[in-house]
């Protein structure tokens, strides 16, 4: 087993690396230059001036030299700084944006699951009854209205004609000085919109997922076994066959944990949320290279290591799959 | 009849005032009401669609960033409302007869935020780190010309040219920076980007990243402390969740679209809440043809296609009205435009003429042609500006009425600015330009600027014109500028090297609980420090 993990382990350099330069080598194929972006079209920058600036961030060297530099100091845990005209490090960019994103992303995830797989149990259960078709027409709604009209409908009606709820943003004006408890009502106030509806289009994939997996199970001999046995419906239900279809809701859930750090760029551009999303977009707009390289070298990582775990735990899980002792 | 001299004076004199009010459209206020007394407190609360980036000026080039520090630092000089330059830290200034040596006398007692005092100190660092070559500015061009910058004292700076300059006065309207905070340290990772400190009518207080930027009013600040006491800029992503914004009260001041202006926001209940302004936006839009093409070598031709494209149709169309047409590269109303120039006018009779007498005669399918081949040509313009596109489609059809093809291609703005502007690779494209305050055209249209990735991609040499911008750069004489960018406009009306098309109005609506704004032609925030709600009318 310990061999079997280092192996891996070992096999994630190359990988990231191999990553790391065809990211790399993509996002420099990308026309315009960040000195571009910044300064294309303007009168007053001559082409000295954007020589200048081109070499401050180093992009007068040719592209292999360039990669070298960015990963002798990647090596280093060092992601270098922003080629956006603030020029901070861009590890502080993004573990400004991370711990919004990441709540967000953790409450939404737990309410999908929350109200998806009740949903799914309970109308595989109730099958072809009202409830189990009323529940498909809802989940379907959340899945094909547009996430974006959604949005702006919500902020327009909770919003602008009930006036419940603010429109935008985390906090309200002034709300720094409220005491502890105002203050966390009125950020909860502020995301109810955005994780609502992220939730909404979110819960239909997964309820699906849920019901079939339960009505499989379901036909299963030994959920026929446990009936005859004079089980009640309740504990054939909850006890016997919910495990059982509980696994790939499992799967769905390690497949979400990279998804974790990354946010909606539509949900967070109307919600106005300062979220990764954001973050990672105008950063190919402007074709900041060490920001955009930072957040993929990290999502990358993350999705290696998810990887890792997953396989792991599916040997734990399941003897099947084990791997061979050593 | 015989009228008295005395009385036909009179006449005239009434024709003129008649004639110059309805030149002169004051700017539409839709609502107004009774002014309190002035009273300090409360914030204005805007939107804006970036977050800033660097909150040193010479270090960032997006407009939030430079909104932010318009209040916290000053210039030398500045614009005031009628666009003339006017002193700001420099009490006044003398040019040399030669026009070679400017010395600026700086305004005395100004105190930095941190209290230190502003002198001449600062004014030549600033000079120095913007022409340092390990500075990444974008701004360092204008001062580049200078010679030598000195401080004869505290309070006085001399600066010497290589050459008379024009534009040069004007670029000393950037912001000063500390310099006893920023001297022998690295700009770019100075605490300043993120913190800035200045002169300013208003003292930064707090940013958080990708949410607000916080400025409180400075009670030590030259001209008197601001009325208005905080200056809060939200950042509001997506437009139509800043509009929504607006309409729920949360922030104070938004720019509107045409349709906004006229259809969204044309109830009462809105009006009474918001007042709004329109005055000509200081940008235009264009049709620019790449003179190298053949096809666009010959002036009757682009006469004939200006003749084809019904502006006002456009306008219409486009902005609902809201605009007026272009025909030169300036402001209507402004010194250097010359109101003499007549449009070239919508008649597609004349276009086909011209066209004809170019050499292009109608096919039997109505298609024009000249030895064989057919007109037609590649309209480019950029992705996300709807207003654009749309333009384009409406000259594909007033085009295609005088049998020229059109086809119209959007590409996305870093790939258009790549692939086809700096490789001089496209036939015609609609483009806007920012009109400066200067009307210096050097950089746009001078012959000696069409090399790679030169502002000139279109090719424009004529060397009357060029003789014309190094003449009107070379003198402090407005008189005499003014002499050479009429001409110019002129010429360019007979060249048409761009169809001009329009200049949009710019739309702001304000919430209507702040008086003293004073709309002119640089638009409302030029005295924004004089802004105030009455007590009674305060909200936060």
């Amino acid at each position: 087993m310990l061999n079997y993990l280092l192996k891996r382990l070992i096999m994630m350099i190359p990988l990231l690396l191999g990553i790391t330069i065809i990211t790399f080598a993509v996002i420099h194929l990308a026309p315009g230059e960040p000195v571009e972006m910044q300064t294309a079209l303007s009168p007053k920058v001559t082409k000295e001036t954007r020589e200048r600036i081109r070499k401050f961030y180093g992009l007068d060297k040719p592209l292999h030299v360039q990669y070298v530099t960015w990963v002798t100091r990647l090596a280093k845990l060092d992601f270098g700084r922003s080629f956006a005209s603030d020029n901070r490090p861009v590890l502080d960019k993004i573990k400004e944006r991370i711990p919004v994103t990441l709540s967000l992303n953790i409450v939404a995830l737990i309410l999908e699951f929350g109200l998806a797989v009740p949903i799914g149990v309970l109308a595989a259960r109730y099958r072809d009854r009202l409830f189990d078709k009323g529940m498909t027409i809802f989940v379907f709604i959340g899945f094909s209205a547009p996430s974006f009209a959604l949005a702006i409908f919500g902020i327009y009606f909770f919003g602008v004609v009930l006036g419940w709820l603010p429109l935008s943003g985390l906090h309200s004006l002034g709300s720094e000085s409220l005491p502890l408890l105002a203050r966390l009502w009125d950020l909860a106030k502020h995301v109810i919109l955005p994780i609502g509806i992220v939730t909404f289009g979110a819960i239909a994939g997964l309820s699906r997922y849920m019901r079939s997996s339960m009505l499989e199970v379901l036909g299963q001999d030994y959920i026929v076994t446990a009936r005859a046995k004079g089980l009640s419906e309740r504990v054939v239900i909850y006890r016997h066959a919910l495990r059982n279809a509980l696994l790939p809701a499992i799967t769905l859930l390690g497949f979400s944990v990279p998804g974790l750090i990354g946010g909606s760029v539509i949900m967070e551009s109307i919600f106005s949320i300062p979220g990764m999303g954001k973050l990672f977009f105008d950063g190919v707009m402007m074709r900041d290279y060490p920001l955009i390289m930072g957040i993929l070298v990290i999502g990358a990582g993350l999705t290696l290591v998810g990887n890792l775990l997953a396989d792991l735990l599916y040997a734990v899980a399941d003897p099947r799959i084990r791997h061979g002792k050593g | 009849m015989r009228l008295a001299p005395v009385l036909r004076l009179i006449l005239a004199a009434l024709c003129l005032f008649i004639f110059s009010c309805s030149r002169e459209t004051p700017p539409v206020k839709s609502s107004a009401r009774s002014a309190g007394p002035p009273a300090s407190g409360d914030a204005l609360v805007i939107g804006t669609i970036g977050d800033a980036s660097n909150l040193i000026p010479i270090l960032a080039s997006d407009a939030a960033s430079h909104d932010i520090a318009g209040l916290v630092y000053n210039g030398l000089v500045k614009y005031d409302k009628n666009l003339n330059i006017v002193g700001d830290l420099a009490e006044s200034w003398d040019v040399s007869q030669d026009g070679l040596v400017i010395t600026f006398h700086l305004r005395k007692g100004v105190k930095w935020h941190d209290g230190e005092e502003f002198t001449s100190r600062d004014v030549i660092y600033t000079y120095r780190v913007t022409v340092d070559p390990n500075t990444p500015t974008a701004y360092a061009e204008d001062f580049k010309q200078v010679r030598n910058a000195e401080a004869l004292d505290s309070y006085t700076v001399r600066i010497t040219y290589d050459k008379p300059f024009a534009p040069a006065l004007a670029s000393w309207g950037m912001a000063v920076l500390p310099a006893h905070l920023l001297e022998g340290k690295d700009i770019t990772k100075s605490p300043l980007t993120r913190k800035p400190l200045g002169t300013g009518p208003y003292r930064f207080k707090e940013w958080l990243a990708g949410q607000k930027i916080i400025l409180e009013a400075n009670p030590e600040y030259f001209e008197g402390k601001p009325y208005v006491g905080r200056y809060v800029s939200r950042l509001i992503s997506d437009l139509s969740t800043m509009y929504l914004e607006l309409k729920a009260g949360a922030i104070d001041l938004m720019n509107l679209t045409p349709i906004q202006f006229q259809r969204q926001t044309a109830t009462p209940e809105f009006t009474t809440r918001y007042s709004k302004y329109r005055y000509p936006a200081s940008m235009y839009v264009y049709l620019g043809y790449n003179l190298r093409n053949p096809l666009f070598s010959d002036k009757r031709v682009r006469r004939a296609i200006t003749m084809a494209i019904n502006k006002e149709e456009i306008i219409h169309g486009v902005l609902l009205g809201m605009g007026q047409k272009a025909h030169g590269p300036y402001k209507p109303g402004t010194w250097a435009y010359n109101p003499g120039i007549k449009d070239v006018g919508y008649d597609p009779k004349v276009a086909r003429q011209l066209l004809a007498e170019a050499g292009w005669q109608p096919g039997p399918d109505g298609v024009l042609a000249k030895n064989g081949k057919p007109f037609q040509f590649t309209i480019l313009t950029n992705q996300g500006n709807d207003l654009r596109i749309k333009t384009a489609q409406i000259i594909q059809q007033r085009l295609r009425a005088v049998g020229i093809t059109v086809k119209i291609r959007v590409v996305e703005f870093a790939s258009l600015i790549s692939n086809f502007i700096d490789k001089r690779n496209f036939d015609a494209i609609i483009m806007g330009w920012t009109i400066s305050q200067d009307p210096d055209l050097f950089d746009v249209w001078h012959s000696s600027k069409t090399g790679p990735k030169e502002l000139n991609f279109i090719g424009y040499s004529n060397p009357e014109v060029d003789r014309l911008i190094e003449e009107g750069r070379g003198t402090f004489d407005q008189e005499k500028r003014r002499r050479c960018y009429w001409r110019i406009q002129e010429i360019m009306a007979a060249d048409q090297p761009y169809t001009f098309l329009y200049v949009p109005d710019a739309l702001p609506a304000v919430s209507a609980r702040f008086r003293g704004i004073e709309p002119a032609p640089a638009g409302i925030m030029h005295n924004f420090h004089k802004w105030y709600v009455p007590k009674m009318e305060q909200v936060y």
